[in-house]
């Protein structure tokens, strides 16, 4: 990719995501095509990063390992659905990731738990992400037993209209009340540290980086 | 087996067929009971299971004949027992449905053949034959129907007497059996009965009356008031209108806890709880339920009020004492009321086992049953004893039912209180340092279902994943974890520890969760110690470093709530909590502070609060003061206090005022200018805070230099003005010692005079705490200091209300009631009101309070009051015994009592009647013992008395005597002009004497009285001058007498 394409690309990015500055929108660029590597080198195909790429980055750098919420984290990025993040949703998927308002990783939240994207998170959908949060105990009848007691006490904090199921003005309204509930069914943002750790490398020093 | 068949079984309501057993826990225990003892029967007594029933106990039973084996003759719809009677009947008799049964032998085995319908048949056949004893050992025996239960042994014994055959026998010790099988089962149904208690007028009036006892003024009480809303008390106890009766209402109640709003309680059968209030317009009452219904009031306002539950849980034991010295009356009149009653209904004797209970639901921790246990189980040997038994109990009832146990109650209460008022005094690190008795839930009170809720989120939080955790924790934190129940709860289910565990995890979130909780549970002094127990301080402490501001803020607050005990101060300062904490304090230092980008961010102000208010809980101990001191927090704490916010200036005022205790601290105070800050937040709208501003200024104003600042800054007014404010006592308090040590300098006396403080002072002598009176008194007396100022205490009427209080017991009250009305006393005038009073004789009396301040300053009190009362000495000789008392001080150890009894001796003398008195009571020799001194304040006063009591006989020659003169002369190389002129006058009066003119000579007194003679003094020079001359005379003399 030539120079000025690289600086067109850049501005525009950076005029769509007021979360990084100019240097950092850059610095996100040039890792983004470091990352992609070798395919960039075919023409007239969709440059990007496909789910496994991605959640290797996830797993590797933000500690996650959670599959399925890796899952949803990628679909997460991946807006248009076209089955590999591009390089504007790249940089607009970590805008919201890193350095997102509060309403904005709701938002994003959300959107992960929300597994078949009706609008709700329901009590199945609970069911399947919470279904690997509980020690098993052996000695219990019913293994998931906890796991669906589990969903009645969060549906009981979260379901302020008591139809059984999370919208996400429930969910909202909850996470305003206790922001520690915005990852509630997992952790699909980085945690503090980590993030810490990958802007601190990412942003440095760009050359340096591409070296790499 | 009958009383308690009658009496403890819940039958169902009378309806017209037959009756049956209600299905409750309490029937299915008394059936299986007696199941038991069937069953086992027929190995147990083998003799009497024979015993053929006088009448065969029969009902309908669901067993199939089929099931019978051998020894019984089987057909299609009967079942014949081989066993028969003498008449050949058979002992069992099974015609379908229809049972009968005439032995226990044959009870037993019908039950071992019924097998798993055991339980159903032993209920059908206790239900069918109501009065079983009646039937298996005659009417005779009957002890239910008897008129007088008490006679039961006798009644047997008579039997036995008229036809002693053996079968007699038998039955006599079946009887035997049954009745301790009934006694078995009452004492067992007794354990089920105290789980459900229901309340009556009895309980609760008891409840309130009791409450009232420790409710009132000041901070150990657990109310501050407690009232009925109506006087009136209708003849069966209840004092709710009839037509709110019928709801089963018994009266209403306004409770005001210290601290919260007044609450308006219903307390009903059903339990107790608040209703929608009094109206303000009619007093009439709003009936309707407002909340969760209780069952008891101490229940109810445990939950209301956390100061209550605190002191309740320091009273408990104190009204368990009360308590336990109630129940013993009541428990046997009980019983009485129980053996004598003719049974008519079963069901209200049932009752009123149960009203007995609730009575001791007060104490429901401390055994109430255990008293019931043991007046059941005397009826057990109830026999030719029981009479004398009742005997020692209606004595005791007389005894005890005075008001005895309530007086003695109130004793306990003062005593106590006066200790914990001199702990106070002595330092403030006292407060809540007591180890309060851990009482752990008893197993076997029936739990909240929040109890079981919080196990279950606890499991979750041991067995979760750091999701599974956060959403448990969040569960958590939505009980009302201010409750005590709950704060138990989650210790006693282990809660505690996985919560402290989690803090050392590297989950943020689970930390800031788990910090939320612990946070909220540490209010309870209990979960305190066992959070320090578990080692949690010390892992608090580390987060304070952490990265994460909302992580530092909790966790100081955390640390806050649970350094409210010495211990818990000491591991904070151990594990260099202190030198982190004043860290927090310091923000504002990176200005530019990034938009909240984390979760896990606050603001730097925040921060800072939460630290001061960690600090301001650990700066009462006073190492930890040094430590905050050392880490830098004073410059710190001086800068927060310039902010505005009030959340942020109380904790920082609080630490400053606790801290300001230590001197290096006032001077740090004064260097780092926070007076100026103190005296503005003085206007703030914040009660709280003018309490702490003012309380800071009182420490501080022990210096001069600081007293000054306070009047520069123009924080005089405002302490005024705060004065006329009484509602809030703390702040009042607070208030009238800063006046109080700001009126120590002259011009602020001056300028509260401007302020008309002093009339306001004089107002306050009356109906305040005595935390209030000892500071309003001591500024009373340093104002009294100036002649204008007495006048104006005197035209106020401030004269009698102090004289009444020289008869108080507050050691620190007296010391300065006495100091005040001594400055009074200057005042010719006002001394004659002193003494209509008879001020002077209280004055005196305190001569003989055990502490040697208030002897003293009372003492010096007396002085001018005989300088200034008309015909003193006449005044003095009338009070009996006083001369005596006097002079025996002069043998105390305190210098200070010592000086201001020389001082009253010295006034006492100028009479020459009462002189010549105190020289019999041997005074000489006990002036002339103290010489030795090098207190000059001592001395001063000491060759005072001593001149003056040279005026009598030959006083002069026995203080000689008594080796008084050589000290004396030593006296005039020390620096004071007082006592040089004092000790001049004394050498004086002396030198009338030749031996002593010998011995002042030999000491070298001529130089030094010369140099004397120098001086600007008059008073000196002309004694120094005149006892030279007495020494010069007699040299004069004894040269003449050599050469003549």
């Amino acid at each position: 990719m030539n120079r000025k394409k690289l600086q067109k690309l850049t501005d525009s990015l950076n005029k769509n995501c007021k979360h990084f500055s100019k240097f950092e929108v850059k610095c996100l660029i040039n890792l983004f095509y470091n990352l992609v590597g070798e395919v960039m080198e075919r023409q007239g195909v969709v440059i990007g990063l496909d789910r496994n790429a991605f959640r290797n980055i996830l797993h590797m750098t933000f500690g996650m390992t959670d599959d399925m919420i890796m899952d949803r984290v990628f679909r997460g990025f991946d807006k248009d659905n076209d089955g590999c993040i591009s390089v504007t949703e790249w940089v607009y998927g970590l805008s919201v990731f890193l350095r997102g308002t509060l309403e904005e990783k709701m938002k994003y939240c959300f959107e992960v738990f929300d597994l078949n994207g009706d609008s709700f998170i329901s009590k199945e959908e609970m069911f399947h992400m919470l279904k690997n949060s509980l020690l098993k105990q052996p000695s219990e009848e019913d293994p998931d037993e906890g796991i669906k007691d589990l969903v009645e006490i969060t549906l009981k904090k979260m379901d302020h209209d008591h139809d059984g199921k999370l919208s996400f003005a429930d969910y909202e309204q909850a996470v305003r009340e206790e922001t520690l509930l915005l990852e509630a069914f997992g952790p699909c943002l980085p945690d503090p540290k980590s993030q810490k750790e990958f802007e601190a490398q990412v942003f440095k020093d760009p050359n340096e980086f591409s070296e790499v | 087996m009958g009383v308690a068949l009658t009496r403890s079984a819940q039958w169902t309501a009378a309806g017209h067929g037959a009756k049956t057993l209600e299905v409750t826990p309490l029937n299915e225990a008394i059936v299986k009971e007696i199941m038991m003892f069937v069953e086992s029967f027929i190995y147990k007594y083998p003799q009497e299971a024979n015993y053929v029933f006088v009448e065969p106990l029969e009902w309908k039973t669901n067993l199939d004949p089929s099931a019978f084996g051998s020894g019984y003759a089987v057909s299609e719809t009967t079942v014949k027992s081989e066993e028969v009677d003498k008449n050949g009947e058979p002992l069992l008799y099974l015609s379908v449905p229809q049972i009968k049964i005439r032995s226990f032998g044959q009870l037993s085995r019908m039950l071992y053949i019924a097998k798993s319908m055991k339980l159903k048949e032993a209920q059908a056949c206790i239900e069918a034959n109501r009065n079983p004893v009646a039937k298996i050992l005659g009417l005779d025996y009957n002890i239910i129907n008897g008129k007088n239960g008490n006679s039961f042994v006798s009644s047997v014994l008579d039997k036995m007497n008229k036809d002693d055959d053996p079968e007699s026998e038998i039955k006599m010790k079946i009887a035997l059996q049954l009745k301790q099988l009934d006694l078995h089962l009452l004492n067992h149904s007794l354990k089920h009965i105290s789980l459900e208690i229901r309340l009556n007028s009895g309980t609760v009036k008891n409840d309130i009356e009791l409450l009232k006892q420790f409710s009132g003024k000041g901070e150990q009480t657990v109310l501050e008031s407690i009232e009925y809303t109506s006087d009136y008390e209708f003849s069966n106890g209840c004092r709710a209108p009839p037509w709110r009766q019928i709801q089963g209402e018994i009266c209403y109640v306004l409770v005001k806890p210290h601290d919260a709003e007044i609450l308006c309680v219903t307390c009903s059968k059903e339990g107790v709880f608040l209703n929608g209030g009094k109206t303000d317009d009619e007093g009439q009452i709003n009936y309707e339920r407002k909340g969760e219904i209780y069952k008891d009031l101490v229940t109810l306002l445990k939950e209301k009020s956390a100061i209550f539950s605190e002191n309740m849980s320091k009273q408990e034991v104190k009204f368990s004492e009360q308590l336990q010295k109630d129940q013993p009356n009541k428990a046997p009149k009980e019983e009485v009321a129980v053996t004598h009653k003719t049974s008519i209904t079963s069901r209200k004797s049932a009752q009123e086992n149960r009203i007995n209970l609730g009575r001791s639901q007060l104490t429901k921790r401390l055994e109430p049953s255990l008293n019931w246990r043991t007046s059941v189980s005397s009826k057990e040997s109830r026999n030719t004893l029981r009479d004398t038994q009742v005997e020692k109990h209606g004595g005791k009832l007389e005894k005890s039912r005075s008001s005895l146990s309530s007086g003695r109650a109130q004793l306990i209460r003062k005593s106590v209180e006066k200790i914990e008022e001199i702990i106070s005094d002595s330092s403030s690190e006292s407060e809540e340092d007591e180890e309060q008795p851990d009482h752990r839930q008893e197993a076997n009170a029936d739990l909240p279902s929040e109890y079981w809720q919080i196990q279950k989120l606890v499991k979750y939080l041991k067995g979760g994943n750091q999701t599974a955790t956060v959403i448990a924790l969040c569960s958590m934190k939505d009980f009302n974890l201010a409750q005590e129940t709950c704060q138990l709860a989650i210790r006693d289910v282990g809660g505690l520890e996985v919560l402290i565990n989690l803090l050392e995890t590297d989950e943020v979130k689970c930390k800031i969760g788990s910090l939320k909780i612990l946070k909220e549970i540490s209010h309870n002094p209990q979960i305190r110690r066992n959070i320090v127990d578990l080692g949690g301080l010390p892992v608090m402490v580390n987060i304070l470093d952490s990265p994460h501001k909302s992580l530092k803020c909790l966790a100081a607050e955390t640390i806050a709530n649970v350094a409210k005990f010495k211990r818990a101060r000491r591991v904070v300062r151990r594990h260099g909590g202190i030198t982190k904490l004043v860290a927090l304090l310091d923000c504002g230092k990176h200005s530019a502070e990034p938009a909240q980008s984390s979760l896990y961010e606050t603001r730097d102000v925040e921060v800072a609060r939460c630290g001061a208010l960690a600090l301001w809980s650990c700066s009462k101990s006073y190492a930890n003061k040094e430590s905050i001191r050392k880490a830098g927090g004073i410059p710190l704490l001086a800068r927060l206090l310039k902010t505005s916010h009030e959340d942020m200036l109380i904790p920082v005022v609080g630490t400053l005022q606790e801290c300001a205790s230590e001197e290096n601290y006032r001077a740090a105070i004064k260097a780092e200018r926070i007076i100026e800050n103190l005296v503005k937040n003085l206007n703030s709208e914040n009660e709280q805070l003018q309490e702490h501003c003012a309380m800071a200024i009182y420490q501080c104003a022990e210096d001069e230099d600081t007293r000054d600042l306070v009047r520069l800054h123009g924080g005089l007014k405002p302490l005024a003005s705060l004065l006329t404010n009484t509602d809030n006592k703390e702040r009042l308090a607070a208030v009238t010692g800063a006046v109080w040590k700001c009126s120590i300098s002259k011009e602020n006396v001056t300028k509260f005079r401007e302020y008309k403080a002093i009339e306001t002072l004089v107002g306050l002598l009356t109906d305040q705490p005595e935390e209030v009176l000892v500071n309003v008194v001591g500024a009373l007396g340093e104002c009294c200091q100036e002649h204008e100022n007495r006048i104006i205490i005197r035209k106020c009427g401030g004269i009698q209300p102090l004289v009444n209080l020289l008869v108080g017991i507050n050691q620190a009250l007296l010391v300065n009631v006495t100091k005040a009305v001594g400055a009074c006393a200057v005042e010719p005038e006002s001394m004659m009101i002193i003494d209509r009073l008879d001020g002077v004789r209280l004055l005196w009396s305190l001569l003989k309070n055990p502490h040697p301040d208030v002897k003293a300053s009372a003492a010096w009190a007396l002085c001018p009051c005989i300088q200034n009362a008309k015909d003193a000495g006449e005044m003095v000789r009338s009070f009996v015994g006083g001369l005596e008392l006097v002079v025996n001080l002069l043998k105390s150890e305190n210098k200070e009592v010592l000086a201001s009894v020389c001082a009253v001796i010295t006034n006492i003398a100028k009479d020459q009647e009462n002189l010549a008195v105190i020289t019999d009571h041997g005074v000489v020799p006990l002036l002339s013992k103290l010489a030795n001194t090098n207190n000059d304040k001592l001395r001063r006063h000491l060759a005072e008395t001593i001149s003056r009591c040279c005026m009598w006989g030959r006083n002069r020659v026995a203080f000689g005597e008594h080796k008084a003169v050589a000290p004396l002369v030593r006296y005039l190389k020390s620096n004071d002009t007082n006592v040089h002129r004092a000790t001049a006058q004394a050498l004086y009066q002396l030198s009338e004497d030749a031996d002593n003119c010998i011995t002042m000579h030999e000491n070298g007194a001529v130089k030094l009285l010369l140099d004397m003679v120098g001086s600007p003094d008059e008073e000196l020079q002309e004694a120094a001058a005149g006892c030279i001359s007495n020494i010069r005379r007699l040299a004069l003399a004894i040269e003449k007498a050599r050469y003549s």
